[in-house]
């Protein structure tokens, strides 16, 4: 940076202030949304460096001296050490590289700097991916580099530039001659397992999802959110929407008020029934461990393992969209023996609290004749009492339980299962609660279930002697429509439920269309682009007979490929060249079709205008307009500018030649 | 070039002045005159060849007076010496060393005339003093004024008494333009008309050597697009095709091919050559410079016609 700008080399082209405005301004577009990402400051002080540097060209500002410009720069870089307490990783270093692209157009004199800026112009676009990977990004990325390559256009446009729409054609048509290397590279890079190096883990304050802790109102709380949970694609028949319970976090340690995950040793055992269910799940970001899965899972991809609780649980924070496969059976039997220690715990109920619920459920195990009596009769007690099933239960004091079962009576799904459970745990049954998500929206366009944080739910498995972890919901006791038609429906009539939930009518209807397309979109782009990782490249090469390649392999195979794609275009470029297959050309071969069909012939040696005139001495009538696109096609030919309008005029004026 | 075009001045406003001029003069011969010009204005020596009495002279005069230079006649004959074109150095007595008495070369335009009747010491003295714009007597180099043209005439080769001209000398002539007899309305006119050298005499310069300088720079600023490129080397490469031509047509032909072109679309006022003037020019060019195998079976004139012919437009 401290390099004084070389003097321009002999034959470099001039560095015109139009071209220089035009790089500006792509500049100052691509830097824009670093606004999101990086302390206002870096960005803002970038663009007033373009400020000045547009004031040097148009309101004849001067550059700054040389020893200016280095105090500027060391200042620069002790400000990005002062904030990050560092000058390297992706924050200081983005910060670093936007505050340089600044000072370096303040020593841009010569079309040299100027291409070296274009190419720092490139990298700033990059760098924008690191912080997101969306769609809107994306798109707004590539008008970006449209952008830039605009600019670079211009720059080598030399004194006389073409036109706008021409220069912006010329990079769209750049850009899409750069489409097949950029496939290439996409699909045979080989990839990395886990995240990019060096990539800081975020801390995702802002994320939210199911946690190892479970208390009244800590469920509710996610139904505000109507993002994105996970989405499936199913290999075999999807469940029907009372089977669809997705299992996360297994809570069996109960403190009187919460539920928590408790850490057993003991082995699982899964038997399974039918057929089983085989599909995919792309989990967005939650940064813990869960992956969710149909209950009950038996297998998955290799990345993630299966805890004594039959939870899946990835070797990573999930911090970063993660696909993985899952088998699951639905009719099972979980844990046939179990271990007396886990019987223990799973029975385990703290001295204080929950008196009268304990005591309710000693006497009505007494009065049943079994287990599931007694259950049945539990279930009963929630749907015919006066139970409500409610987004806003009121709050709850010291003793939850008891509070709930006897005097409010209103909650959510998170209070029916943590009284129930606490009931059977009282009955001498071992139970625990399960959380995680239940239903989703089947989406027909994309084919994939879409499961929201919204559709959160928990549930309660007992352990029945010779049959395992049973699963009940006492929610569905009390709301069968939760389960049946989902929160939404559930929720029909509750004033309190979040906005999302209120539309109704047509207007509703389109929107959630509306949604519905924009969420296969970003499926699509989840499965295809994003989640194009290791595995699903080996899957592809696969497809394509490739299955043995290794990454040499790749390497290799991605550069023969290049190598070819850059020879054929070279090839395709001195082709052109010596069928002169310029636009003119075809334009002018067009017409002379026509007057060979009207009997008139052009011999091969005739030039355009001498050929104009015999054929005008034959045709009069048309003598005026052949030779106006004689002389069109000529000076396109001939001539020193090819103009876009005019080779649409000549293009238009053959189209309307008639004989 | 100003910004602001004083009308007088312009290059078409010259051209158009000088050619007027021309074929006032030289009447019924526009296409001879307009190659003349065009030689001159590409940097090019004129070949003017024919009968005598055809106005070859007349033309070298016209051209001369009209573009207001400087003007020798050289005459020549089978006795004439080198030493008569470029010049002597004769021994002074007052200064008591010898003094140089320049020749009839050092001027901006020189009439060679009956170039073919001096013999081929003479010629070769002239002819490098047109490659070289120099000339060297006495082992000292001496420039030639600028601008610098020849303008040579030459009786067709039959004829007695005559040194024809190598091909290799031929070369360096940009155009041989062949003036031949004029039609019966012109010949009327010229019947009618005032004595040629009593008009010559008269006639007033058109432009100054700057403007000349100014059109001649014009010339080499008309573009040459590739795809026209591409139709000269194609016709060099007809040219070198074997069992056509004696010899095909050197880079120098080809490089004048071009330069003329240019001289002759401006003249034509297009900022841009078509194959069209590569075409008009081309008899000029090439007609010196290409000799059929088979002389029998074509008419000098149709060789170059074939040669066009053949050579299909990009």
């Amino acid at each position: 940076m401290k390099r004084k700008s070389p003097r321009p080399a002999h034959g470099e082209p001039l560095l015109t202030g139009e071209a220089l405005s035009w790089l500006l301004a792509a500049l100052a577009f691509s830097i824009l949304p670093h606004f999101l990402n990086q302390p206002p400051w870096v960005p803002a002080l970038t663009l007033a460096c373009f400020g000045w540097r547009y004031a040097v060209l148009r309101r004849g500002w001067r550059l700054p001296p040389r020893w200016l410009l280095t105090l500027l720069t060391l200042i620069a870089i002790a400000l990005v050490f002062a904030w990050y307490r560092t000058v390297v990783g992706r924050d200081a270093g983005v910060a670093l590289l936007l505050l340089m692209l600044g000072l370096k157009l303040m020593e841009t004199r010569h079309y040299r700097d100027a291409m070296l800026t274009v190419f720092l112009g490139y990298f700033v676009v990059a760098t924008n991916f690191f912080y997101s990977q969306e769609i809107p990004v994306a798109l707004y990325m590539v008008a970006t580099i449209l952008g830039v390559t605009f600019a670079l256009v211009g720059l080598n446009a030399g004194e006389r530039p073409p036109r706008f729409k021409a220069r912006l054609g010329s990079a769209g048509a750049l850009l899409l001659q750069s489409l097949p290397l950029m496939l290439i590279l996409f699909v045979l890079f080989p990839r990395l397992p886990g995240p990019l190096w060096g990539m800081p883990q975020q801390a995702r304050a802002g994320l939210t999802g199911l946690s190892d802790r479970m208390e009244p109102g800590s469920i509710s709380e996610l139904l505000t959110s109507n993002a994105t949970a996970f989405r499936v694609s199913f290999e075999t028949v999807p469940p029907p929407a009372a089977q669809r319970y997705w299992r996360g976090p297994v809570l069996s340690r109960f403190d009187g008020r919460g539920w928590r995950r408790d850490f057993s040793g003991a082995g699982q055992q899964l038997e399974g029934f039918g057929e089983p269910l085989r599909y995919t799940v792309s989990l967005e970001a939650h940064d813990k461990l869960w992956l969710l899965a149909l209950d009950v899972p038996s297998e998955t991809s290799e990345d993630a393992t299966l805890t004594p609780e039959h939870e899946l649980l990835a070797k990573r924070p999930v911090t970063q969209l993660k696909q993985y496969r899952v088998t699951s059976w639905t009719d099972y039997r979980m844990d046939a023996d179990m271990g007396a220690l886990r019987r223990t715990e799973t029975l385990r109920l703290p001295a204080q609290g929950a008196e009268r619920a304990r005591e309710l459920a000693q006497t009505w195990r007494a009065e049943a004749a079994g287990d599931e009596q007694f259950i049945a009769r539990v279930l009963q007690h929630f749907n015919q009492q006066n139970f409500v099933y409610t987004l806003s239960p009121p709050a709850l004091g010291a003793n939850p339980v008891d509070e709930f079962l006897f005097q409010t009576r209103r909650g959510f799904c998170e209070h029916y299962a943590s009284a129930f459970a606490v009931m059977m745990r009282a009955a001498g049954i071992p139970a625990r609660v399960v959380t995680g998500y239940q239903g989703g929206e089947w989406n027909a366009l994309g084919e994939y279930l879409l499961v929201r944080q919204s559709d959160a739910h928990a549930w309660v498995e007992v352990w029945l002697e010779d049959r395992g972890w049973l699963r009940f919901d006492p929610t569905a006791a009390v709301s069968p429509a939760r389960i049946e038609q989902g929160i939404r429906g559930a929720l029909v009539g509750d004033e309190t439920r979040p906005a999302y939930m209120l539309r109704s009518g047509l207007w509703g209807q389109l929107r959630d269309r509306a949604e519905m397309l924009w969420d296969s979109t970003n499926y699509f782009w989840n499965n295809w682009v994003l989640g194009f990782g290791p595995a699903q490249q080996r899957e592809f090469l696969r497809r394509i007979g490739l299955g043995h390649i290794d990454w040499a392999g790749m390497v290799i195979l991605m550069t023969v490929l290049m190598t070819i794609s850059g020879a054929l275009s070279v090839l395709v470029v001195l082709l052109r060249r010596r069928r002169g297959d310029d636009p003119a050309s075809r334009q002018y071969r067009r017409l002379l079709k026509r007057l060979r069909r009207a009997g008139i012939e052009h011999a091969p040696h005739e030039g355009p205008l001498d050929f104009a005139e015999r054929a005008a001495a034959l045709r009069p009538d048309l003598a005026e307009e052949l030779r106006r696109l004689s002389a069109l096609y000529a000076g396109l030919r001939y001539g020193r500018v090819g103009d876009a309008t005019l080779v649409r005029a000549l293009r238009s004026g053959v189209a309307r030649f008639r004989v | 070039m100003s910004l602001a075009p004083i009308p007088d001045t312009s290059p078409d406003v010259s051209i158009r002045r000088v050619l007027e001029q021309l074929n006032s003069v030289i009447l019924g011969k526009e296409r001879q005159t307009r190659l003349a010009l065009a030689c001159l204005l590409a940097r090019g020596h004129l070949l003017i060849e024919d009968l005598p009495g055809v106005g070859k002279t007349t033309l070298a005069h016209a051209i001369a007076q009209t573009l207001g230079l400087q003007f020798q006649r050289i005459q020549f004959t089978s006795d004439l010496l080198p030493a008569d074109i470029v010049g002597v150095s004769i021994f002074s007595r007052e200064d008591s060393r010898f003094e140089f008495h320049p020749g009839p070369i050092f001027a901006q335009l020189v009439l060679a005339d009956e170039i073919n009747r001096a013999t081929p010491k003479t010629q070769s003295a002239l002819l490098e003093a047109m490659e070289e714009y120099q000339v060297t007597v006495e082992g000292v180099t001496r420039p030639l004024p600028q601008p610098f043209f020849v303008i040579a005439t030459q009786n067709p080769q039959e004829q007695v008494g005559t040194y024809p001209l190598p091909e290799s000398q031929l070369d360096r002539f940009l155009m041989r333009v062949q003036l031949g007899y004029p039609d019966a309305a012109s010949e009327r006119a010229l019947l009618r008309a005032r004595d040629r050298r009593e008009l010559l005499r008269e006639l007033p310069p058109c432009i100054t050597p700057e403007t000349l300088t100014e059109l001649q720079a014009a010339v080499t600023e008309v573009h040459v697009a590739d795809a026209l490129l591409d139709y000269v080397q194609a016709i060099t490469a007809q040219t070198r095709r074997p069992g056509l031509y004696r010899n095909g047509l050197s880079p120098r032909a080809t490089l004048s091919l071009v330069h003329a072109a240019q001289a002759w679309a401006l003249i034509d006022k297009r900022h841009h050559v078509l194959p069209e003037d590569v075409q008009r020019v081309l008899p000029a060019v090439a007609g010196h410079r290409l000799i059929p195998v088979e002389t029998a079976g074509t008419a000098p004139e149709r060789v170059i016609t074939q040669l066009i012919e053949a050579v299909p437009v990009p």
